[in-house]
């Protein structure tokens, strides 16, 4: 690799807030973070038998890396995150989505570990998606960029590290899609992924969650303004379907106790029923907001296309045998977690993923967090996700002969 | 009550940890927060799991980082590959298995060697209590009620030594211990320790 990028790999500067257009992510150049090609000399060997390259890829940095290039923490998103984990969205302004997480002391601790996070190939904040242009035909892809898996995503993600000089990660770590990433890393690089954290996540996704993708998908594509995927050169954008494919999936994010905690069956603004099709309730408001706010910041084709390849993922399937034959002589240290109301990745995907880890006698740790937060609680305020992910770290950080922190509960 | 041993380790703990040879891979069943496979990695360099049923030890085990699932000895041993371990571990937990005699065996394929400890239902406080009151027995190390014990299945010292015969298993080591988890061996493993031991320590192994 001539390209050690050692532009990037230096301290993270807090970076002021900047709202910047969409446009300006699209066109590569990339105000918050950093971007780099990949792939022109050897293009990326897609499952689909496809050869993409070069690609762009966006990602952020936290910390430094060490002299031995050993405290890398690889951090993968989710469906509709990106590489903004613990910078204020370009977009909307709002907190990373992991930000109480990041910093001097927090449980990944920037003083300590070098963290890095890339925009998902297929995604829409500045790495190669649908939404860029064809280099060889000068317009979008649209529906013509070819389908992609979680094996094509990881793929990329190896040639970031390598560009970065990265052998081995000490720590690869997601919720949900970005867990899909992990469990992928862990089979496909073994021998690179020091310490693994899947969360509230599946080693294939289940027909219930494929069930529900489709509704998404089906949102999307139905909408006029779709334009068969080509809604680009229309000047227009499916902002209907791709806003009610958010509320269907947001609804999925949480569970029944939270909805009701948080609003039960209260009228929003009103006295009485409207007995018409207003937003009468606050759920239905609420859900709206989601949907209204989430089609400024995401790109439609993006979403089907990361759905499908949530949808492909079968890590069994994948190497023809047992979920266990994925991990077999497998040295990494696991700390596998679910969520005890997550009913779109129920605890027992993951205990499966911990008996086929225990079957090739595996280094696991395994924890079940009692919340009723459904699968949206990876991503809340959780003191004993914390306090798992901090202890399970400075043991991982032990065994790699890098420092412990000196706060056992590390948290905030 | 429990007493503590030198280094912070409860007593009977200590006698567990006695049995297991340096640098061994060790398989705790109900590990509880991890102070035994804790102990094993600092003054064993031991390569330590653990399986622990409740949220809160297994809380405590992760984020001292031990590597510790949530599971129970029911429904997790079997999921582990034969020989995956030099010692599996289950301390007091075997009354509270639904299947004994599986657990047992589990253990065994597993695990070359298996140490198991188990309250004695054989002790003479137990039997006085049954015999004189009629009722069924809450001591000082059987605190719970009939009615929300998790201690289904309740068995003497030799009752188990008899199952172990049946299984084939060989009794390598076997300590009688008192209410505070100390080391009796004047009781030896007859029937003054089913009469005298609250609990029983067990060294065991399948030979062939």
């Amino acid at each position: 690799m001539t390209n050690r990028c050692g532009a990037s790999v230096k301290g993270h500067n807090p970076k002021p807030m900047t709202v910047v257009e969409p446009s300006d992510l699209s066109s590569g150049r990339n105000p918050l973070g950093h971007t780099i090609e990949l792939g022109r000399e050897r293009p990326i060997q897609l499952d689909c038998g496809v050869e993409l390259g070069p690609v762009t890829v966006a990602y952020q940095t936290y910390g430094t890396l060490n002299a031995d290039r050993s405290n890398a923490i690889l951090i993968c998103h989710a469906l509709t995150g990106d590489q903004y984990v613990a910078d204020p969205h370009p977009i909307t302004g709002k907190p990373g989505w992991w930000s109480q997480l990041v910093g001097p002391g927090r449980v990944f601790d920037t003083d300590r570990y070098f963290l890095v996070c890339s925009n998902v190939l297929g995604g829409c904040m500045g790495t190669t998606g649908p939404r860029d242009i064809n280099p060889a035909t000068g317009k979008p892809w649209g529906v013509t960029f070819p389908v992609i898996t979680i094996g094509d995503m990881v793929q990329v993600q190896a040639r970031l590290i390598d560009a970065l000089g990265i052998d081995q990660l000490f720590c690869v770590v997601g919720g949900s899609m970005g867990g899909m990433q992990v469990l992928e890393w862990c089979a496909s690089f073994p021998e690179r992924v020091f310490s693994a954290i899947p969360i509230a996540t599946a080693a294939r996704h289940s027909a219930q969650n494929i069930a529900f993708n489709e509704v998404g998908r089906q949102a999307i594509t139905t909408d006029p303004d779709w334009f068969g995927g080509d809604y680009a050169s229309h000047d227009a954008k499916p902002v209907r379907g791709l806003a009610v494919a958010r509320m269907a999936a947001h609804i999925t994010y949480l569970s029944e106790a939270a909805l009701h905690r948080k609003f039960g069956r209260n009228l929003q603004g009103r006295q009485g029923f409207s007995y018409g099709f207003e937003a009468d309730f606050q759920v239905e408001s609420y859900l709206r907001h989601q949907g209204s706010t989430f089609v400024e910041r995401f790109d439609a084709n993006s979403y089907l296309y990361i759905t499908r390849a949530m949808d492909y993922f079968d890590l069994a399937a994948e190497r023809d045998g047992g979920l266990a034959d994925a991990f077999k002589g497998i040295k990494t240290r696991f700390c596998v977690i679910s969520f005890s109301s997550d009913w779109l990745f129920p605890t027992s995907e993951s205990r499966a993923v911990v008996h086929a880890l225990n079957a090739v006698a595996a280094n696991v740790s395994f924890v079940e967090i009692t919340s009723d937060k459904g699968h949206d609680a990876f991503l809340l305020d959780e003191p004993e996700l914390h306090a798992t992910l901090t202890g399970f770290l400075n043991g991982a950080a032990e065994h790699r002969g890098l420092p412990r922190g000196n706060k056992p509960e590390g948290g905030r | 009550m429990m007493t503590l041993a030198n280094g912070g380790l409860r007593v009977d703990l200590k006698l567990i940890a006695d049995m297991v040879e340096p640098g061994s891979r060790v398989l705790d069943v109900g590990c509880g927060d991890g102070s035994l496979l804790a102990w094993l990695g600092k003054h064993k360099n031991v390569d330590g799991r653990g399986v622990e049923i409740s949220m809160a030890g297994v809380a405590a085990a992760v984020a001292q980082g031990l590597s510790v699932i949530q599971g129970d000895a029911d429904t997790d041993l079997s999921t582990y590959p034969v020989g995956a371990f030099d010692y599996v571990i289950l301390s007091q937990t075997l009354q509270a298995t639904y299947e004994p005699k599986t657990v047992l065996n589990d253990m065994l394929r597993i695990g070359r060697h298996a140490i198991v400890s188990f309250p004695n239902f054989g002790h003479w406080r137990v039997r006085s209590k049954l015999l004189f009151t009629g009722r069924m027995p809450v001591t000082g190390s059987l605190t719970y009620q009939w009615y929300e014990t998790p201690n289904i299945h309740f068995c003497t010292i030799r009752d188990f030594l008899v199952l172990c015969g049946e299984l084939g298993i060989t009794v390598e080591k076997s300590i009688a211990l008192d209410r505070y988890g100390g080391a009796v061996p004047s009781f030896g493993t007859g029937w003054l320790a089913n009469l005298f031991a609250e609990q029983g320590l067990f060294l065991l192994s399948r030979r062939g």
